[in-house]
């Protein structure tokens, strides 16, 4: 590949579309991880709470969406959501398709599937907590608000950095998924660049090229945070 | 929502479940193969193998399956040099693409759990087996790989389910795999959730079979970690 002036930022260059993309894709990712906190916390909390219905629940959930193809899930949301919408726009008398925003879709995707698996990572760490802990918290009078938020979601989140970091990285190369939809992520905008210099091999390796970039430096990042998190903590065999 | 139409996706469907058996199949063993190959440049202790084998670790599971797969197909679909080479017959079919992309990234997968299992061989059994005066293949055969296998077995039943889930990406490559009959079917008769929901059951039923199988051979073959009847 001789010629890099594609890839410069000058007129005819696309530099910055694939900044824009990878901009996109860390957007898309990073809203996809925050859905999928709130759906694990949720389902970790109903697998926890020693209800067994709320328990087959939350299980049921984890199975489902850890054996479903990442791919499938993604249709799923989009289609069905603007779906559901449309039918029911359609009963308050509005006529029409509505598209749901590839955006808005691609997040949920995103955090459907993440949560899936973040419900195990914030269940491990919750059990990871030591039990006298607990009992001397509410030895001294503590209520359970005031216990989750002084005793649990302070070590949860610490126990629960490792597990995230890996769910992160597995979310930003999902995210290249929400393609299909037409959002102008990085793997999209790879895709446009490809078809319109017909420089296909050139465009993929940029392209992966800058999701190895992100990966390493956000899988970075999470190690610092760790380090940081985990400073007051004695380590075995050091 | 009509029986007929459900059982008629349904062996629409089916149809298309050999050829996503045959991608998975052939790019997990294929996998395995490359992943041997990479366990051992990382193992070896020659310091340019092992950075070699660390950094096929790192780009393959760094970067998403699906540009790798378009790499592979697409791009160098498109270069001259590829097309006059002696690789373009294997190369200009999407089925072989698929495969061939497949593989090289479940490899990377594969071989950190063939190093993590190698680690987790006790240095004493290694020690005690060199002092029976085994050694090479012998040591590696009767020592190392029923040890290593085993603590290998569960984390490679969890990528072989990812790897059933991957294959949903050759839809991509123009395949008729399951996912993409599934779409092919909500184009024709645009209707939203039943041909997703039916593949969707496919799918799942063949990842929870893999799933079972594995957790039975991992059964078989620990027999010695079983509590005793009581």
């Amino acid at each position: 590949m001789p010629d890099l002036a594609i890839f410069g930022f000058g007129p005819g260059g696309w530099g910055l579309a694939l900044l824009e993309g990878a901009a996109m894709t860390l957007l898309v990712s990073a809203c996809g991880l925050l859905v999928g906190a709130a759906i694990g916390g949720l389902v970790a909390w109903a697998r926890l709470s020693g209800r067994r219905l709320a328990g087959a629940v939350g299980e049921a959930y984890a199975a489902l969406f850890r054996g479903l193809p990442e791919l499938l899930i993604v249709y799923f949301v989009y289609f069905g959501t603007s779906t559901l919408l449309t039918e029911t726009a359609a009963l308050i008398g509005h006529e029409g398709f509505i598209g749901v925003p590839a955006f808005a879709a691609g997040a949920l995707a995103v955090g459907v599937i993440s949560g899936a698996y973040q419900a195990e990572v914030y269940r491990a760490a919750f059990l990871a907590i030591a039990r006298g802990e607990l009992e001397a918290a509410v030895s001294v009078g503590m209520n359970r608000a005031l216990m989750a938020r002084r005793i649990i979601l302070p070590q949860v989140l610490r126990f629960a950095l490792p597990g995230l970091g890996n769910l992160w990285q597995v979310a930003l190369k999902d995210s290249s998924l929400i393609s299909v939809t037409g959002l102008t992520e990085l793997m999209r905008v790879s895709q446009v660049g490809a078809g319109s210099t017909h420089r296909p091999f050139a465009f993929y390796l940029g392209g992966a090229v800058l999701y190895l970039v992100m990966t390493v430096i956000t899988t970075r990042i999470f190690d610092v945070a760790e380090a940081r998190a985990t400073r007051g903590m004695r380590r075995a065999a050091a | 929502m009509d029986l007929d139409f459900i059982s008629r996706s349904f062996v629409r469907l089916m149809s298309a479940l050999p050829l996503t058996l045959a991608v998975w199949f052939l790019s997990v063993v294929l996998g395995a193969l490359i992943a041997a190959g990479v366990t051992w440049l990382r193992v070896s202790g020659v310091k340019p193998f092992e950075l070699f084998a660390r950094a096929y670790v790192l780009v393959f599971r760094g970067t998403p399956l699906l540009i790798q797969l378009f790499i592979v197909y697409y791009g160098l679909a498109s270069l001259p040099a590829v097309r006059a080479s002696f690789v373009w017959p294997v190369l200009r079919d999407a089925f072989n693409c698929a495969v061939l992309s497949l593989a090289l990234c479940t490899a990377a997968y594969q071989a950190e759990i063939f190093r993590g299992a190698l680690l987790a061989v006790p240095p004493g059994q290694v020690e005690a087996a060199r002092a029976c005066g085994m050694s090479g293949l012998l040591l590696f055969r009767r020592a190392i790989f029923p040890i290593a296998m085993r603590h290998a077995l569960p984390p490679y039943s969890t990528e072989m389910i990812s790897m059933v889930k991957a294959t949903a990406l050759v839809s991509l490559v123009t395949l008729w795999d399951v996912m993409s009959v599934a779409l092919k079917i909500r184009n024709d008769t645009l209707v939203t959730y039943l041909p997703l929901i039916l593949a969707g059951a496919i799918y799942f039923v063949v990842n929870y079979a893999i799933g079972a199988g594995f957790l039975a051979l991992e059964r078989r073959l620990t027999p010695h970690l079983r509590s005793r009847p009581a």
